[in-house]
């Protein structure tokens, strides 16, 4: 292998923000007062906050130094499975920042706001295009959101028939936010394991959808990174008994331009727009969660609704049957702008290879890695792979050992213990933009990681090694709780 | 070496019939300069200062952004990280949200604060479950008629599936909740409001907390400017039991309307109902300092359907953003920005007032107020085409108040264009 990636070099310790500073110090530039100024009831006011002050440089050095202890994106490379870690291009941030967006006011009148509407309008078009679904509301600010906006549209379905619904199907694959968003709207979820292949079968869905279960949740490709062939088969079922169908749409990446979910007979599916059309993830959001549906589930989607007319885009409150509003304006646009022109710098062919080239590297990892790690479905996978410490065991070496070694080499760990279906998971996702020699680099280390597993397994359990800090305690930590200074 | 002959091979599990034959209908592939060029003429079309003059807030406020913000924001190490669920490589995110939630303990004088939230009207929605969950019996809340009437829609649609009851409160002359009205209401389980409240108007939080602690309830306190606890005693020293709000005027440019900042804060005794990631102290094991994301107990992916909430992304970088902005303005500049906002608002009100308007409601402001504008529609769409807009009308809200302008003057309004407005207006 060439030199390893990870070293360790000069980084800076920083203290907490209200260690640093002296009081008097600014770093904004106060603007003049050209009022005279009235002062506020004392009974209502305080001094302030209790916030350091810190001068310009003060703060710049600060989260400069922070900024040094992170991993991104742009760091390396970051196979965080149904994360979807893609690379982030930066012409999209320079878009989002344009004056006319970053500045616009959402209670602008509709002819002031007429560029921002547009944006939104189209954006919800080229998503029904690669979907195949009717409508899309762009509203849902993340995710989960978009479930939660799923849950709430597939509830106000079953309400408009007088035919409310008690409980939802959720696989045993799913993210830990489907049964609590199926929760949050009352559900009870029902549980199902998926079959021998790591795929649902319809013949179970059948033996428990009933005419008090309001539908299914299902992610396709699922978590363990394989396509849910009887989908299409599970989707007649659930139909059959007056159910819906709903997609988490988490891992789309794998399907750009090669299928339309609709034609699988999926009735609402959530997109993650920073996962799929490539804006950053932001250390913890903002996201989007645009939510789609078909024609039957309109009425219901979240208000305001963006609308084409004669004389230009309008927003549009007047859906009566609409599960009304979800955020307090139109969802996240600075994350639809960027969206909005990944799509249009890739366009069609670009979409689909991208999603061609997630599914190539994803195969190509897991060829070149299920000698030395266990992988528990042997199949063609799409835009991820999942392994197991299985192999690892008896040196007492674990996953968490491996994807803290990881950390070493350079590279950001996989999504581990996840799904819950495979004891020990390691859920690799590379994402079509990693080159052939980003996936060559990352499979010799974690083929080096083996080898030190046998050779070495306590180097591996005090990993990772030339990070900032080492292990952290987490037990002391949820114990007793420290959440501020 | 995956098997294939050609890329086309890679989906054998997808049967031939769903595979698309054709390609998708979109927009051939732009080059960055073509893109450049699109983008700009449809950012052209919305319209933003210094060519129009702007006095709206009403829950997205015009504030100065430092550059070292945006300079900062460009460090990709924070922009293109994910949730910090590997610590030992994310301790400027962890370090950085640990400090953000310790300013908002601050800036609201309450014990912890999350992660993060979506925006204020998803917090706001978020906290009444609580109060629901934490009374059992109760079925009740009660939302202040003068809540942002869009954070109220929220709230009616988180409820929808519920059985819950929510009762609005009306308000008084002088513009704030009518607090003896709750007292004929049975069953409640918390109560919301908003201050400063729609109206612009500073609330009595003290007897709010009194009135609903005295039932055994819990008091929740929105707020849709951030801004304004720069000067203003927090919400906590009220008695608040959960704060919650919009944190967009922290450093955060209005975007048309997202992402802004969800705020959620609580007292120690809710710390383990709230929704969210909390960040936590800790120390690695050569017992040096260190930060992880701590009490996961209480979240979906550990909990499933049983998590305080299916929240999961929120908006750490908003919260980074935040927390750079009021590292930068500190507690001197932070109070004399807040001063500033309050200035501006008191001139522009006592100007209309000279030229003849009526302020409907007077009680005491922060940076926003309300005005009666005789003959308003016409008036309002003769300003629009001189390019100044005079607020927000708010008679869609509440149809009894026909006329009424919601008008917003922060410390980026200059005295010229509010003599220009009164001037307009008046003609």
């Amino acid at each position: 292998m060439n030199e390893k990636r990870g070293a360790s070099g000069l980084i800076l310790n920083e203290p907490l923000l209200w260690e640093k500073g002296s009081t008097g110090r600014c770093g904004i530039s106060i603007p003049k007062n050209d009022v005279k100024t009235s002062p506020l009831d004392k009974n209502m006011t305080r001094e302030g906050p209790g916030f350091p002050d810190l001068s310009e440089v003060d703060v710049i050095r600060h989260y400069t130094r922070l900024s040094q202890w992170n991993f991104g994106v742009d760091t390396g490379m970051y196979p965080l499975g149904s994360c979807t870690m893609k690379y982030n291009p930066k012409t999209n941030e320079r878009q989002a920042s344009l004056k006319g967006f970053n500045e616009s006011h959402p209670f602008l009148p509709d002819a002031l706001s007429q560029g921002a509407l547009e944006l939104i309008y189209s954006l919800e078009n080229f998503l029904k295009e690669i979907t195949g679904m009717d409508a899309v509301s762009l509203q849902p600010a993340a995710g989960a959101h978009g479930e939660l906006t799923g849950m709430l549209l597939i509830h106000a379905y079953h309400r408009a028939r007088e035919n409310q619904r008690s409980k939802i199907i959720i696989p045993d694959t799913a993210h830990g936010t489907n049964p609590a968003s199926a929760a949050l709207c009352g559900y009870q979820p029902v549980n199902i394991q998926s079959g021998e292949k790591g795929i649902l079968t319809a013949k179970s869905v059948a033996a428990i959808m009933d005419g008090d279960t309001a539908g299914i949740m299902v992610t396709n490709p699922n978590t363990l990174g394989l396509y849910e062939e009887e989908l299409p088969e599970i989707a007649e079922h659930i139909h059959e008994k007056g159910g819906l169908v709903y997609c988490d749409g988490a891992n789309m990446n794998a399907l750009m331009g090669i299928l339309k979910v609709r034609d699988l007979g999926v009735d609402i599916i959530h997109l993650n727009l920073h996962k799929t059309f490539s804006t950053p993830h932001g250390g913890g959001g903002p996201g989007a969660g645009p939510v789609a549906c078909t024609k039957n589930i309109e009425p219901y989607l979240p208000i305001p609704r963006i609308v084409k007319k004669d004389n230009g885009f309008r927003l549009d409150e007047h859906h009566p049957e609409s599960i009304g509003r979800i955020m307090t304006f139109y969802g996240h646009f600075g994350v639809m702008v960027k969206a909005y022109s990944y799509i249009l710098s890739l366009g069609a062919e670009g979409l689909k290879k991208a999603s061609r080239y997630a599914v190539l590297n994803a195969n190509y990892i897991k060829e070149k890695l299920k000698d030395t790690y266990h992988l528990p479905y042997d199949r063609p996978c799409m835009h991820e792979c999942v392994f197991s410490d299985e192999n690892h065991r008896s040196y007492h070496v674990s996953t968490l050992d491996i994807a803290k070694r990881l950390i070493d080499y350079g590279f950001h760990p996989p999504t581990i213990y996840f799904p819950l279906v495979v004891s020990g998971a390691i859920m690799i996702e590379p994402t079509e933009t990693e080159s052939k020699e980003e996936l060559d680099q990352f499979v010799e280390a974690m083929k080096a990681i083996s080898d030190e597993a046998r050779e070495h397994p306590e180097y591996l359990k005090n990993a990772p090694h030339l990070s900032k800090v080492k292990r952290l305690d987490e037990t002391a930590a949820a114990r007793k709780p420290c959440l501020c200074g | 070496m995956v098997g294939v002959q050609s890329i086309d091979g890679l989906f054998p599990t997808i049967p031939e019939k769903y595979k698309l034959k054709n390609t998708l209908n979109l927009p051939p592939p732009l080059t960055e300069w073509e893109l450049d060029e699109q983008m700009e003429q449809l950012a052209g079309k919305t319209a933003v200062s210094p060519e129009y003059s702007l006095f709206l807030g009403a829950g997205r406020y015009d504030h100065y952004i430092p550059s070292s913000i945006r300079y900062l924001l460009g460090r990709s190490e924070f922009s293109t990280a994910y949730t910090p669920y590997q610590p030992e490589i994310s301790q400027g995110t962890l370090q950085g949200i640990y400090e953000f939630q310790t300013l908002i303990t601050k800036l609201l004088e309450m014990d912890i604060a999350t992660a993060s939230h979506y925006d204020g009207a998803t917090a706001l929605a978020e906290a009444l479950l609580i109060s629901l969950r934490k009374s059992k019996e109760k079925k009740s809340v009660a939302v202040s008629s003068l809540v942002h009437p869009h954070y109220r829609d929220v709230v009616k649609t988180y409820f929808s599936p519920t059985e819950y009851e929510i009762v609005e409160i009306p308000f008084t002359k002088e513009g704030r909740t009518d607090l003896d009205r709750m007292d004929s209401i049975e069953n409640l389980a918390g109560m919301a409001l908003q201050s400063p409240n729609f109206f612009g108007v500073i609330e009595d939080l003290k007897t709010a907390g009194e009135k609903i602690h005295g039932r055994d309830g819990i008091l929740i306190v929105s707020f849709t400017e951030a801004l304004a606890y720069g000067i203003l005693k927090g919400p906590g020293s009220s008695g608040a039991d959960l704060v919650v709000g919009e944190g967009q005027s922290l450093g955060i440019p209005k975007s048309f309307g997202g992402p802004g900042l969800g705020i959620f804060a609580s007292t120690n005794d809710l710390m383990r109902s709230i929704p969210g990631r909390l960040v936590g102290k800790t120390r690695d094991a050569d017992g040096k300092m260190g930060f992880v994301l701590t009490l996961a107990t209480r979240e979906q992916h550990i909990r499933r359907e049983k998590a305080t909430s299916n929240i999961c992304t929120n908006n750490g970088l908003c919260a980074m953003t935040a927390a750079m902005y009021m590292a930068s303005t500190g507690n001197t500049g932070i109070r004399v920005i807040a001063q500033q906002n309050h200035d501006k608002a008191e001139y522009l009100k006592q100007e209309l007032k000279s030229a003849g308007f009526t302020i409907p409601f007077d009680g005491p402001t922060f940076n926003e107020f309300i005005v009666v504008i005789p003959n308003g529609q016409n008036t309002y769409q003769r300003l629009l085409n001189k390019k100044i807009v005079a607020g927000l009308p708010i008679e869609k809200y509440y149809p009894q108040l026909k006329d009424h302008y919601l008008l917003c003057a922060t410390e980026t309004v200059k005295k010229s264009a509010m003599d220009d407005l009164v001037r307009e207006l008046a003609s």
